[in-house]
């Protein structure tokens, strides 16, 4: 059960723009510096407020990408075709440019390094964003809670931190990080490129009594690793899910 | 395919209206019975507010309409809230 | 007003004089739902209109589709602030559908499958400002957008075009419905840009 502060109403604060970093053709990292940051836990998000010069403002939820450190908190955003926000976001933006937000929000699909137990993450496209968080949040703790990663991108190229993820893969001991690939898969993979099945997410084991899920992605992407999931034997209430929504992001 | 998402969306704008954080309270459905955490509703977060929906027998059990400065409120749905607070 | 974000503009919102205040041009047609779509079977639809006084006439699909139609072209205007022009659509119009009704109401109350409710004063369902629409585009009606068939009345902002209409109850009283009773205005014209109670 999430510990419940008194957290003081969610207010607008205004963040600097401390760097840019490309992560893919189409989407990029956000370093933010909030003055008065309170921290986050993995898995929570932010919501960000853009308006135009007239006072149309709009609004979108982000996931926070990293672990508490010594930015304020990282945001990947994936630019999507004929989007209002991620263009701006993905390309406009720059270093030294105010940014509006409030957060940090969420205490339900949250990851607390004090959990001992195996966690299985689950991602989809965009959906690795909270679950990174998590995979940094675990490192910079030292939790030797067993993390199994499933990442089911379309292509190679349109995998988020896909370097910072071998390296960890190496280096950070408990981590198992596993790609399925839907439209092409690299040269030389042992599968054909094809959907996230039963398999892939179970590593042939039968469900892990005390195991933790968190799926995140497109809600269609959600639903079909949730039901396979359930299908194999893990208890529905183990599983946490964060649906984006039918395009898998924030437009 | 449903178009719903997870009741975590409901949490920056009810963060808004209260201190604690709602979508980790348990309610109670008041059609059906069932006891879940906010966070585990279905929420219908296009329509002109938002509507969160028991998971289990999809009766409406919160709907929220923010306007601007103010907000609207309608918790018939549910039987109690159960917050956590600090002891 | 939060702080103006450089370089940001936002959705489209000149649209001339045809853009009612706060709203933008959309070229697609947003999905925007309170609940589950619902899946009708065409064999047990009914549309049902009751009078104040509980009379009632109902149509099953098939009658409803030997009624006269029309074809029409109008836009659209949702309260979350996106407008469509040019939609065109067929479908019954409410003068058709309430012929020879003998009513004092002046209120109406539409139903859906669903269970989504909305209010509106009945003289804004008469006088070619209202129909049941069972086509868009050429095309039946998609369940998303609320086929079979939806109420369509163009000069309210789109939540009074309630989807999957079930049936209008004629009213002397006036009942607000989902969304009047939760803060959204209760007759809720775009050109007096009437959103919220109170606007």
């Amino acid at each position: 059960m999430a510990r419940a502060a008194v957290l003081g109403r969610l207010t607008w604060q205004v963040g600097t723009v401390a760097g840019v970093r490309d992560e893919t053709p189409t989407a990029r990292t956000i370093m933010l510096d909030v003055p008065g940051w309170p921290g986050h836990q993995a898995g929570q998000h932010v919501d960000v407020r853009l308006t135009a010069a007239d006072g149309y403002s709009t609004q979108r939820s982000y996931s926070i990408a990293s672990a508490p450190g010594s930015t304020s908190l990282e945001l990947t955003v994936q630019r999507l075709p004929d989007g209002e926000v991620s263009p701006y976001l993905a390309e406009v933006l720059a270093p030294g440019d105010p940014l509006e937000l409030r957060g940090p929000i969420g205490g339900w699909f949250v990851w607390d390094p004090e959990n001992a137990e195996p966690v299985l993450l689950v991602a989809g496209g965009s959906g690795v964003v909270p679950l990174m968080a998590m995979i940094r949040t675990r490192a910079m703790s030292g939790s030797q809670a067993p993390f199994r990663l499933v990442y089911s991108v379309r292509a190679p190229d349109t995998a988020l931190y896909a370097g910072e993820l071998a390296d960890r893969a190496r280096s950070d001991a408990g981590l198992d990080v596993t790609y399925v690939y839907t439209r092409s898969a690299p040269p030389g993979w042992p599968a054909p490129a094809g959907r996230i099945n039963t398999d892939i997410l179970t590593a042939g084991q039968p469900a892990q009594p005390g195991q933790a899920v968190f799926v995140c992605g497109p809600t269609g992407f959600v639903e079909a690793a949730a039901d396979l999931l359930v299908d194999a034997g893990q208890e529905p209430r183990t599983i946490k899910t964060e649906r984006f929504g039918p395009s898998g992001g924030q437009t | 395919m449903n178009a719903h998402l997870d009741g975590n969306v409901l949490a920056g704008t009810l963060r808004e209206l209260f201190t604690v954080d709602i979508t980790t309270a348990t309610g109670q459905c008041v059609s059906c019975g069932t006891t879940a955490a906010m966070a585990e509703a279905r929420v219908y977060a296009d329509a002109p507010g938002m509507v969160a929906r028991c998971a289990t027998c999809d009766e409406v059990v919160l709907r929220l309409v923010r306007g601007p400065g103010r907000a609207w409120l309608d918790m018939r749905g549910l039987n109690y809230l159960e917050l956590q607070l600090p002891a | 007003m939060g702080i103006v974000s450089r370089g940001f503009g936002g959705h489209r919102r000149t649209g001339g004089e045809k853009l009612p205040p706060g709203q933008y041009l959309v070229t697609g047609f947003p999905v925007l739902s309170a609940g589950p779509t619902p899946r009708i079977k065409l064999d047990s639809w009914e549309l049902k209109i009751r009078t104040e006084t509980g009379e009632s006439r109902s149509w099953d699909w098939a009658a409803f589709r030997a009624l006269p139609h029309e074809d029409i072209t109008v836009d659209l205007h949702c309260v979350t602030k996106w407008s469509k022009f040019g939609t065109a659509w067929q479908g019954v119009s409410l003068d058709t559908l309430l012929t020879g009704v003998e009513t004092t109401a002046q209120f109406a109350l539409a139903r859906s499958y669903g269970g989504y409710t909305t209010n509106l004063p009945l003289a804004d369902l008469l006088h070619g400002q209202a129909w049941i629409a069972y086509s868009y585009d050429s095309a039946d009606l998609d369940p998303e957008h609320g086929g079979p068939a939806r109420l369509l009345v163009p000069h309210l902002y789109l939540w009074k075009s309630a989807k999957w209409v079930q049936g209008i109850d004629l009213r002397r009283d006036d009942e607000p419905g989902f969304w009047e009773s939760l803060g959204y205005h209760n007759y809720g014209d775009p050109w007096r840009e009437q959103r919220y109670w109170g606007d």
